[in-house]
């Protein structure tokens, strides 16, 4: 459940950031409607989720804030300064709680009645007199405020895309606008209230740390002015500025640096321009305002390490070891994207490094080596991309051990292994289900392993190395391009048409003709080259693009002019220093260089043609082109949706010249040309996927696994705890069935089905699945893979522990019901679900339209909806479920929320529950933390048939069922 | 967790605020279709078009408008139509759908025309699929009969199809 955990944390840290905002917008003007049920909205949500993850104190707060917001919003107390002290104190408390959740992973011990004293005093006070509550509201205040004022500068940190005012300063320079520079400055002594912060602003303003030392020293203040300190925090040092308006920024840019290219191109096939000088320094100008805006979106990776000491140590404790933790280049910046997204890759590795790596101080002495391990981070810039290192001095990676396990799991046979690279043996742990831990520790086969860092760097289009010395330790390489938004790529062109080809995975250039010594050979129809001491597979992008001949030769009539001028241009640009350096250079193989650019006529090209060789991680493979030009910095746009599903295209770029180009993926591309290296395979297949799952955003991890007979068995990774290897040994037996001893507590083992055998000896896979203090564990023969796929459940009737099966990876596979294992582990599990479970075989496979605005809720809820059987359509608001309405959807049932924003659940019951509205029959079910009889009076009076608590699972499938089936009687 | 079929346009098309609404005629082959002034973004000569290979037959290629890059969709292919002869010009209307423009090349532009919902109609149950599809209603005009193209509709059903390639 820790993602649930995550995912809350990070919705209630945005949450409560509007929050503060609003609600200081709300004192000023206490008479706006719309603001306070936003407020009340937003706090209801908080306390709906933390209900459902069991969060009983942060829910308690919520539950009592809310009960005061909803007296404003019933219009029955008035807003007073007064009222609003005590709201924000309680959001303070909830900030107090979330940061706690945050850090330790559970509720902090504290208490809070005092703070919920007050609170219902207001609830219940007649609204006359707030005076009453003044004084005990200004003594908490004093407890709690040195804590608190700390949370909310922490909070405010990790929202705001916090930028330096250097870097604006930088971009307004450029910009040639000084004088709002000069405005900035003029803001600034204004904001900085606190003379300590007004000290702290000439100091260099990169560590942001030290910004906000400022506003928090003024916390000792007395509380009028801890809420103007509150109001402008960090404001002399950095901006808080829209995430929107930077993308736009970006954009912008990037719209300039594309018409640069364009002028510049001009200028080239003009020898004496008095264009020349101004145009110059446009040039520069651009530059370096593209580089001023990129920073505005950079991120020291030192923000993504800040957890790691602590993991290590505690890694350290606990498997009594000693390591050391160093980190270098700490101040390398990251776009905060991609530092979002490697933060977890890193995390994992670190945690990997300490628990796999490095030896216990016995072992390490044993090997002559020092007794305590070290584990380096190091991040630094290298020709356009950022290197992350990560090394450890410990064993190292131990290759019988993979071999072995890659043997058993039957993705190379021995004879293959013995003939592979140590290299290429240790890629392999890049696979899912490969954990070479030989003990199963707390800190190992936590969640799934090097499949997914691998799959989350990819995702940003960086590559991941691995080198591994027995006896000496390991170092991974994380190679991320430098920004995502503009990349250098090699123009190339097939057919007369030109390609983008990202420079990051190109490795070299090759010319081959007829009678050099580079030249095609093929295999029966299938293209090789013998590059030096290697056979290289060939792919012909011509082939692969199918060309329509037809309308190629169309389109070249259409605009044979245009087309030769821009290659005119574009040879002329060959000739640009910028192609020089960016390819590697290699004694024996011809290498691209300007000469071998120009030769416009095309029949002296016939047979010659140029390879660009590709590595997709460790697999290189050569693409055949007719020509290729020179490199240029391209910015890269996404497809139009209808071109999407094309997988050999990342993207989509204009030239200096103006016209489009497709960019092209080389994953994809390795993708499409089938049968590729034995040991990347697998997992090309799982990154195509990835691309197609950011289109559709349907898609749902599966973890493949195999169990009793043959065919393979998925279930939705969502639910699946933990992946844990057993010792067979410390399987027991308890009342007749199978137990082994977890985490301080027996977990009952339930095997998958009577033909699962467990091993002789060694370790069993187990399936973890928890809810609650409850935790079982479901034995399988074997753990094969994580997909992405849709889940389309065919169901199927009268085979207990299968929901049915549906289509992965082009192969039919059974979906587990993971209810019943629950159900046969514990008689009580599902003791509400009793019922639902005899209808589930008449029930399932009804259609459901979900509408929730927390996407929290919609990503737990849809799954568990799914595995109960049903057939789940989520729409984020109710307009976008009007939509579906207007377009004639059909539903057997609407579940849906109550606080929502623009219309809420009972307008949206109102509306599809009207005369003659094709909707009108359909039963809804009202999901709603709010449960007071007058809401459950004024749900049904909406229309809602039912109304649940938001938190209790097992009471809306119990709805739902009960719903379908007393319409199904009806119907009969 | 967006539905992908969900359509933003939907509400323009169906205004009965006020009582006239606008739209630019265009024409393929012998009919007039109607879309929407609010919903057109541009109107374009014949542009160079850059061919994307294994795009959808309808999809001719991307262009570039002014820094945007534009996917330009054929309507006689859309309507299964057989292509034009090779000079004989054509004209590109540029709508957006979902933030993403789409160039739609049809044979030409006729002019702007206001027009009364009392003239406008539903889709006759029997007008041709492939033309149903793409259209939200036809209105009566003194001469002709006008067809209004579904942006939307017309966007999403390529989508559609992508699915079912796949």
């Amino acid at each position: 459940m820790d993602d649930l955990i995550d995912e809350f944390l990070a919705e209630t840290q945005e949450s409560l950031a509007e929050l503060d905002a609003d609600i200081v917008a709300l004192e000023q003007n206490p008479n706006d409607n719309d603001l306070i049920s936003k407020i009340f909205r937003l706090v209801h949500t908080i306390k709906g989720t933390c209900g459902f993850l069991g969060l009983s104190r942060l829910e308690k707060v919520a539950h009592h804030g809310e009960n005061v917001l909803g007296r404003f919003r019933d219009g029955d107390l008035q807003v007073t300064p007064e009222y609003v002290t005590l709201i924000l104190e309680s959001f303070d408390c909830i900030k107090l709680i979330v940061n706690g959740i945050e850090e330790t992973g559970s509720e902090p011990e504290g208490d809070d009645s005092a703070l919920i004293a007050k609170l219902d005093a207001v609830y219940e006070s007649d609204g006359n007199a707030p005076a009453t509550l003044d004084a005990p509201a200004q003594e908490a205040e004093q407890d709690t405020d040195s804590e608190t004022d700390v949370d909310i500068q922490d909070i405010e940190n990790k929202d705001a895309k916090d930028i330096t005012t250097d870097d604006l300063d930088a971009l307004f320079d450029a910009d040639n606008a000084k004088r709002r520079a000069d405005e900035t400055e003029d803001a600034a002594p204004e904001a900085a209230d606190a003379p300590e912060a007004a000290a702290e602003q000439p100091a260099p303003p990169t560590p942001p740390v030290a910004q906000n030392a400022a506003p928090e020293k003024s916390a000792d203040k007395p509380v009028q002015a801890k809420e103007i300190a509150k109001d402008k925090p960090t404001s002399n040092a950095s901006l808080r500025v829209n995430v929107q308006v930077l993308e736009n920024l970006m954009t912008t840019v990037s719209e300039l640096v594309l018409t640069r290219n364009q002028l510049l191109q001009i200028l080239r096939s003009q020898t004496d321009s008095e264009f020349a000088a101004p145009l110059q320094r446009l040039n520069q100008v651009v530059s370096e305002l593209q580089e001023g805006v990129m920073q505005t979106r950079m991120q020291p990776i030192g923000n993504a390490w800040g957890k790691l000491p602590r993991i290590v140590r505690d890694i350290s404790v606990e498997l009594n070891k000693k390591i050391n933790l160093e980190m270098r280049g700490q101040e390398t910046e990251l776009d905060r994207q991609v530092l979002d997204l490697i933060k977890d890759p890193l995390t994992h590795m670190v945690r990997n490094s300490g628990d796999h790596g490095i030896e216990t101080p016995e072992e390490r002495l044993a090997a002559g080596k020092q007794e305590e391990g070290t584990i380096l981070l190091n991040a630094f810039h290298e020709g356009g991309h950022i290197i992350i290192e990560i090394s450890d001095d410990g064993k190292g990676l131990n290759l019988e051990r993979i071999k072995q396990k890659v043997a058993a799991n039957g993705l190379a046979s021995e004879e293959e292994l013995a003939e592979m690279s140590d290299q290429k043996i240790q890629q392999y742990i890049f696979h899912a289900g490969l954990s070479t831990a030989e003990k199963v520790t707390s800190v190992s086969g936590r969640g799934v392993g090097m499949d997914v860092v691998r799959t989350n760097i990819e995702k940003i289009g960086g590559t991941i190395d691995l080198k591994s010395i027995e006896g000496k330790g390991s170092t991974f390489t994380i190679k991320i391009p430098l920004t995502l938004a503009i990349v250098s790529a090699l123009i190339v062109e097939v057919q007369g048409q030109r390609y983008a080809m990202p420079q990051i995975s190109v490795q070299e250039l090759v010319r081959t003709s007829s009678n050099s010594e580079n030249c095609i050979e093929d295999i029966q129809g299938t293209p090789v080259l013998r590059l030096r001491d290697r056979l290289l597979p060939l792919v012909n992008l011509e082939d692969m693009l199918q060309h329509d001949n037809a309308l190629a030769v169309q389109i070249d009539t259409q605009d044979t002019a245009d087309h030769e001028d821009a290659i005119d241009e574009q040879d002329e640009g060959a000739s640009d220093p910028q192609s020089e350096g960016e390819n590697n250079t290699d004694s024996d193989v011809e290498h691209e260089s300007e000469s071998n650019v120009v030769h416009l006529n095309q029949d002296d090209a016939s047979d010659e043609s140029y390879i660009i060789v590709a590595h997709v991680g460790s697999y290189s493979f050569g693409i055949i082109v007719d020509r290729v030009f020179d490199t240029e910095e391209i910015v890269v746009k996404p497809v139009s949706p209808i071109l999407r599903h094309i997988e050999i295209f990342a993207g989509n770029t204009i030239l200096g010249d103006g016209s489009v180009i497709m960019i092209l993926d080389p994953n994809g591309i390795a993708n499409m040309s089938g049968e590729i290296s034995v040991s990347d395979q697998g997992d090309e297949i799982g990154t195509a996927g990835e691309h197609a799952a950011d289109v559709a955003g349907q898609k749902t991890s599966l973890l493949v696994f195999k169990a009793g007979d043959g065919a393979p068995k998925a279930v939705p990774l969502s639910l699946v705890s933990r992946l844990e290897e057993v010792e067979v040994k410390a399987i027991e037996y308890s009342a007749g069935s199978m137990v082994v001893q977890y985490r301080g507590s027996l977990m009952p083992l339930i095997p998958f089905d009577d033909t699962v055998q467990l091993r002789s000896e060694g370790h069993q896979p187990v399936l973890v699945f928890a809810d609650h203090q409850r935790t079982m564990g479901l034995v399988v023969d074997e753990i094969i893979d994580i997909v992405e796929e849709r889940m389309d459940v065919q169901l199927m009737t009268g085979n207990n522990g299968l929901l049915g099966s549906s289509i992965i990876k082009d192969t039919a596979m059974d979906v587990i019901d993971v209810g019943h294992y629950l159900g046969r582990s514990n008689e009580d599990w599902f003791s509400n679900e009793g019922q639902a479970a005899s209808n589930k075989a008449s029930l399932s496979g009804q259609r459901v339209l979900l509408v929730d605005d927390s996407p929290f809720f919609r990503n737990m809820l849809e799954p568990m909806l799914k595995i109960a059987g049903y057939e789940v359509v989520t729409v984020e608001d109710a307009s976008m479920a009007i939509e579906l309405w207007e377009k004639e959807s059909i539903f057997d049932i609407i579940i849906s929320d109550i606080e929502m924003p623009d219309m809420n659940g009972f307008e949206f019951a109102q509306k599809v529950k009207a005369q003659g509205s094709i909707w009108q029959d359909v039963p809804m079910i009202a999901l709603s933390a709010h449960t007071s009889p007058q809401d459950m009076d004024l749900g049904r009076q909406s229309g809602f048939n039912d109304y649940v608590a938001k938190f209790d699972r097992d009471a809306l499938l119990e709805s739902i069922s009960q719903t379908l089936s007393s319409k199904h009687e009806e119907v009969a | 967790m967006q539905t992908p079929s969900l359509n933003e346009n939907s509400h323009d098309e169906f205004d009965y605020q006020s009582d006239k609404k606008e739209y630019l005629t265009c024409h393929v082959e012998n009919q007039s279709f109607g879309i929407p002034v609010l919903q057109i973004q541009d109107i374009l000569s014949q542009q160079r078009v850059t061919y994307v290979p294994l795009a959808p037959p309808e999809v001719e290629g991307s262009l570039n408008l002014r820094g945007r890059i534009v996917t330009a969709v054929n309507i006689r292919k859309k309507l299964g139509i057989s292509p034009r002869g090779q000079c004989e010009r054509s004209m590109s209307i540029v709508v957006e759908h979902k933030d993403d423009l789409y160039s739609l090349t049809v044979d030409s532009v006729g002019e702007v025309v206001s027009l009364p919902n009392s003239d406008f109609e539903k889709n006759p149950a029997t007008l041709d699929k492939s033309l149903k599809s793409i259209s939200s209603g036809i209105y009566r005009l003194k001469s002709d009969l006008l067809v209004i193209l579904d942006v939307s509709n017309l966007i999403e059903s390529l989508l559609v199809m992508d699915g079912i390639e796949q």
